[in-house]
């Protein structure tokens, strides 16, 4: 209803990838496609390669074999990079003001904003607090600055790596309203969270991985209604997986 | 004990008149140890940014070149750069032996060392929590050595006044390649040794104590900044 404009990196395509590090296959016969916009979402549990195949989706870092494409062109490709934006795990934030942050990505080459400095930090409710050493914001308010900051490139593809870890309910509802706000821009969203109500609320579908491994991808309804492997039945329930101990 | 006792009593008196030959060497070397240490963090920062950031064949060998070259005695690249200077030497044309121009590159290269064998690990901590950012931003090599330059500068501050501490307290370089000339090249620790040798303690000790007062602000300055690299 929102996309009113194509969004021109998608479908997003993965072909047989995969990825071993030191002997350890990390991802493996990944097969996926991609077409939907809103929100894509990555479950599994800790370990499972979660962040490891939104780096890959990234570009940054390269799988052994198969192949990504974004609209039919390499992951690798410059105008691919160039409109995507990562939230990373751990926000990584400059050595400067809240504003110098903001700055420093609208003034990228590459960089087609959207909004201006001002509006980002109303959007993020961060202008008081502008001229702040950036370092120094609470944890709530460094991820929203890590999200405007994504943003502010004006990117087509957005990758969320948990952003709402150790956030209490408020400063969740804050991202979770930026992330619907980007939605709809018509900005595709890649989210992984381990809050189920959160993939539950703005999923539009959703990849659970195992052990680097693809176990379903199907739209959000089918997912959390009907999950079709025993694995996400047991993640979606909320069921503990056996553990070494308790197996014996 | 009495001569001692004149001597500190002359010494203050040097300094308090403001005597023409202490300012004349004070500013010399002030001059040379300055301009030195400007230079050698313009050529070292940046090269230590680059070691810090890129990946290259030989990478190890220059770490260990670099930190050997921190430890080398003064007296040592003096002579180095005596034999490149003089007048049979590679460099003799520029005719630059026993010059202020022959002691600042000496000290350069004295100071370059240290300046960028710690900046690049000051810089390479802030890569390793920089890298994911920068390539997701884009940024090039050039791009991303400017800005971590930039953001970790209150730490390369410190890095600047220790190379100047190294440049403005050695002897063994600009005694070699200056030669202690008397309105020329004669510097505070060159003239510390002259005078001292002669036993004219009072102009040594003048000299002495605002070598001293150099090194505290140097310390003060290095003390207040790290107080403030704590974000
Ligand atoms: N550079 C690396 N070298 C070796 N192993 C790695 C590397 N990066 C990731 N791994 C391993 O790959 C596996 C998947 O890591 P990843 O960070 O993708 O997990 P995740 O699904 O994001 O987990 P979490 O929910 O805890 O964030 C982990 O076992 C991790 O130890
Ligand atoms: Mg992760």
């Amino acid at each position: 209803m929102n996309d009113a404009r194509q969004n021109p990196l998608l479908p997003l395509e993965l072909k047989s990838v995969a990825l071993t590090i030191g002997g350890r296959p990390l991802l493996s016969g990944l097969n996926l496609k991609v077409t939907t916009p809103g929100v894509t979402t990555i479950l599994g549990h800790n370990g499972a390669g979660k962040s490891l195949l939104l780096r890959l989706l990234h570009g940054l870092g390269t799988a052994d074999t198969g192949t990504i494409t974004w609209g039919r062109q390499s992951v690798a490709a410059t105008a691919v990079k160039a409109r995507q934006a990562m939230v990373f795990q751990q926000p990584i934030l400059l050595r400067r003001s809240v504003a110098a942050n903001l700055d420093y990505v609208l003034q990228l080459p590459h960089a087609r904003p959207i909004l201006s400095r001002k509006q980002l930090l109303n959007l993020a409710s961060l202008s008081a607090v502008a001229s702040q050493p950036a370092r120094t914001l609470s944890g709530g308010e460094q991820q929203r600055l890590a999200f405007v900051r994504a943003l502010a490139t004006g990117p087509d593809i957005m990758f969320l790596d948990e952003p709402t870890a150790n956030l209490d309910p408020d400063a969740t509802q804050w991202i979770e309203d930026l992330i619907k706000n980007a939605r709809a821009k018509s900005i595709k969203i890649f989210l992984v969270t381990h809050d189920i109500g959160q993939a539950r609320r703005l999923s539009q579908d959703v990849i659970f991985l195992n052990k680097g491994r693809i176990e379903e991808h199907t739209d959000a309804a089918s997912f959390f209604h009907r999950p079709k492997s025993a694995y996400s039945q047991q993640f979606v329930n909320g069921v503990l997986p056996a553990s070494p101990q308790s197996a014996q | 004990m009495q001569d001692f006792r004149q001597s500190f009593s002359h010494a203050a008196q040097l300094i308090a008149d403001l005597d023409p030959t202490l300012i004349e060497i004070v500013l010399l070397s002030l001059k040379v140890s300055l301009t030195a240490t400007l230079l050698a963090c313009v050529i070292g920062m940046p090269l230590g940014a680059l070691l810090a950031t890129r990946r290259f064949f030989g990478k190890w060998l220059v770490s260990v070149v670099l930190n050997t070259l921190m430890g080398m005695p003064p007296v040592v690249l003096g002579l180095l750069f005596y034999m490149v200077l003089s007048a049979s030497g590679p460099l003799g044309w520029l005719q630059l032996l026993y010059t202020p121009g022959a002691m600042i590159i000496v000290q350069t290269f004295l100071v370059l060392p240290i300046v960028t064998a710690l900046t690049k690990q000051i810089i390479e901590d802030a890569w390793s929590e920089y890298q994911p950012l920068l390539q997701s931003l884009r940024v090039g090599k050039w791009g991303s050595a400017q800005t971590l330059l930039w953001d970790m500068r209150t730490s390369l501050l410190t890095v600047a006044l220790a190379g100047f501490a190294r440049a403005i307290s050695e002897v063994g370089a600009v005694i070699v390649v200056g030669g202690n000339i008397n309105h020329l090249t004669r510097v505070m620790t060159t003239a510390i040794a002259l005078e001292t040798s002669k036993g004219e303690l009072a102009l040594a000790l003048a000299l002495g104590m605002i070598l001293l007062l150099i090194a505290l602000t140097v310390n003060a300055l290095v003390f207040s900044t790290r107080q403030r690299v704590t974000v």
